[in-house]
């Protein structure tokens, strides 16, 4: 049972119809997996289905097609009422804190009402358990009853982190939790996810559009553009040695706070294409310097290039100076 | 607060002095800037840096002349080019913006009109303050979009504005911003919402046209990683006041106040693999009272900041602190924590 992976992606697929047949083809065929008390990261711009695979993973739409299993069970088999009870054990954690809390409820209430859903306890027992995890995410007890809008942006997402490890949850699903607080906030809610991790073992999957962000976070990271996965690999790998000219182009984009660091540019051109009229070929083709005519022929499978490092990239082997495996 | 003299330095393209702007609040006013001087000269690139709250958004619109009632300026100048902007009448400001001074934000889809076309608005822009016919005025955008790095200008004059990407909606916005080459650009967060691939492009782009067009530029911004690589002088704020000014070499070096210290290490923090190692400190400034702004959050609060409110004083040519203990600091007799 402990091999189980918490999570398991198989071929999935969301395109939204349009109508006359066209469709914006959001995720294109990605497949992952995410092991007991793993942090992994999605990482990939505007555009590139991040947001689309988590809201899947969380059935808050369904694919077009694709597997998904949570635990080892097929999520996308079963029955409403079966995956609402399994729902306590995958949690979210939304991007803008403040539309996510109920403007009307006291913390208490909110921190409450996913472990009365989940039948957890009695009212006293819930009750105290809404202290500890203020406790926890490191607000105290004085704001079980304060309102949403009472606090900062920084303490409204500790209210959300809170909210979704209420019911012990086996994976937490972030989308974008920091990227709508400010710098010194940010430092101190991804310290408390790496806390709160290292704490209870629970999974995150961390869908970001922000390398630096997840860097503390994950052990691994996967690029997604334009709805595929161009690049999986561990987090340190990654950073140190980007194989895909997608990942190496998001690196060289960092602006770190040092005006002595001078950084090797490595700029594509031009915008990503539109998800309705994909390219036949290799989704980055269009802006890559790497780029030869054969790339725009047929999409790039994701291949193993090194141990634990999966790319998507025909000219990937060549311009690494990568001899064949 | 010096007491240099109130005409304004000759070589300077842009000096606010003592900006004081208010907003009403219940039967009093919250001091949304409180005593701001900056300076900017021609040609240079200065980066305003603070988190959302402290007053960068309107210090800008107080340059421009923008903030209508009940926004009231209590005292202060904005001398642009000696000529004092607060006391000029609305036509003559409508004179300077987007020829003289120019603005883009972090909002470009606001700056543009949903139902006309991107070559209209274009158009328009062209011909406002310079008489150029219809086929003037379309030759000029697509020369304007060309030189934002817009494929296919001539098709893109037909587009609307929701039929475009939002990075491409903020070089349109920059195109207008450069039809009349203005001598101060200024960019309010030009490129938060955009994708990192993106934003580099457009910051590069105005780094680019400043520095072709002689112009100088003020660039507000949370993130001090575009401040270290694109301006030459930083001004931080913290609750309506500027609290440190330097160049940007001993600013990323040598920053003395504790807010700035505290910025610095959140943004190492935030793009490396250290942790954060910030104490959780409240986070509400309270105002209002005769003493440091910062005094609430600050680890090296004295009793005498609680009482009285530090100067903006130099400490070395071109740098400016606003703190008590910035001697102590810079001697490094005192650690910030």
């Amino acid at each position: 049972m402990t091999d189980v992976p918490v999570l398991t992606v198989e071929a999935l697929v969301k395109h939204f119809p349009l109508g006359h047949g066209r469709a914006v083809k959001a995720v294109n065929s990605i497949s992952f997996q995410i092991d007991r008390g793993e942090a992994l990261a999605l990482v990939g711009e505007s555009g590139s289905g991040k947001t689309t695979v988590g809201r899947c993973v969380l059935r808050l739409i369904e694919p077009t097609s694709g597997a998904i299993s949570f635990r080892g069970e097929d999520i996308l088999a079963m029955a409403p009422e079966q995956f609402r009870q399994r729902r306590r054990h995958l949690q979210l954690v939304f991007q803008e804190p403040y539309d996510s809390l109920n403007p009307r409820m006291r913390i208490g209430r909110i921190l409450d009402e996913p472990m009365m859903l989940a039948g957890r306890g009695a009212p006293t027992a819930r009750f105290s358990r809404a202290h500890d995890l203020l406790d926890m995410v490191g607000l105290g007890r004085s704001f079980i009853d304060l309102y949403p809008h009472q606090l900062s942006g920084g303490e409204q997402q500790r209210v959300g982190i809170a909210r979704a490890i209420a019911t012990d949850p086996d994976l937490v699903v972030l989308d974008e939790p920091t990227s709508a607080l400010d710098v010194s906030v940010r430092a101190e809610i991804l310290d408390l996810l790496v806390d709160l991790q290292a704490r209870l073992g629970f999974a995150y999957l961390f869908i970001s559009h922000d390398l630096t962000a997840v860097r503390r976070v994950c052990q691994r990271v996967a690029v997604m553009y334009l709805g595929r996965i161009v690049e999986t690999a561990r987090t340190s790998d990654i950073f140190e040695r980007p194989l895909h000219p997608y990942s190496r182009a998001l690196l060289s984009s960092v602006l770190y706070p040092d005006p002595a660091r001078e950084q090797a540019r490595f700029l594509l051109t031009g915008e990503i294409p539109s998800p309705i009229d994909l390219p036949a070929g290799c989704p980055l083709y269009a802006r890559c310097p790497w780029g030869r005519p054969a790339c725009d022929l047929s999409v790039p499978p994701l291949e193993a290039l090194l141990p634990d490092r999966h790319v998507a990239c025909f000219r990937a082997r060549e311009e690494n100076g990568i001899g064949a495996c | 607060m010096s007491a240099a003299g109130s005409g304004g330095s000759a070589d300077a393209l842009l000096e606010v002095r003592d900006l004081e702007v208010e907003y009403p609040r219940g039967t009093g006013a919250v001091r949304v800037l409180d005593g701001v001087t900056l300076t900017i000269s021609p040609g240079e690139s200065v980066g305003v840096v603070g988190e959302s709250g402290v007053g960068k958004t309107v210090l800008v619109r107080a340059i421009l002349g923008l903030l209508d009632p009940p926004w009231r300026v209590v005292r202060g100048t904005v001398s642009y080019r000696g000529l004092n902007l607060l006391a000029q009448p609305e036509a003559a400001l409508q004179q300077l913006r987007g020829k003289e001074i120019a603005l883009t934000t972090h909002e470009p889809r606001k700056h543009l009109n949903p139902v006309a076309t991107i070559g209209d608005q274009m158009a328009r822009v062209v011909q406002a303050h310079r008489r150029a016919s219809r086929t003037e005025a379309r030759a000029s955008a697509i020369e304007l979009l060309r030189l934002v790095g817009i494929p296919d200008p001539e098709l893109r004059l037909l587009a609307y504005p929701h039929e475009l990407s939002g990075g491409m909606c903020q070089r349109v916005v920059i195109a207008m911003a450069l039809a009349h080459s203005p001598k101060l650009l200024m960019g309010d967060e030009p490129t938060a919402g955009l994708d990192l691939t993106i934003s580099l492009q457009i910051l590069d782009l105005m780094r680019d046209l400043v520095r072709d067009f002689h112009s100088s530029l003020l660039l507000v911004s949370r993130d001090l990683g575009v401040v270290a690589h694109y301006c030459q002088r930083v001004a931080v704020m913290y609750a309506g006041q500027i609290v440190e000014v330097a160049d940007v070499p001993t600013f990323f070096t040598g920053a003395i106040h504790p807010y700035s210290r505290r910025l610095l290490r959140a943004a190492a923090a935030a793009t490396t693999d250290r942790r954060g190692t910030l104490s959780s400190v409240g986070s509400r400034a309270e105002q209002g009272r005769a003493r440091c702004p910062y005094a609430p959050r600050c680890p090296l609060c004295l009793e005498r900041c609680t009482r009285e409110a530090p100067s903006l004083d130099p400490i070395a040519p071109a740098h400016w602190v606003r703190c008590f203990r910035h001697a102590e600091i810079a001697a490094g007799l005192q650690e910030v924590p």
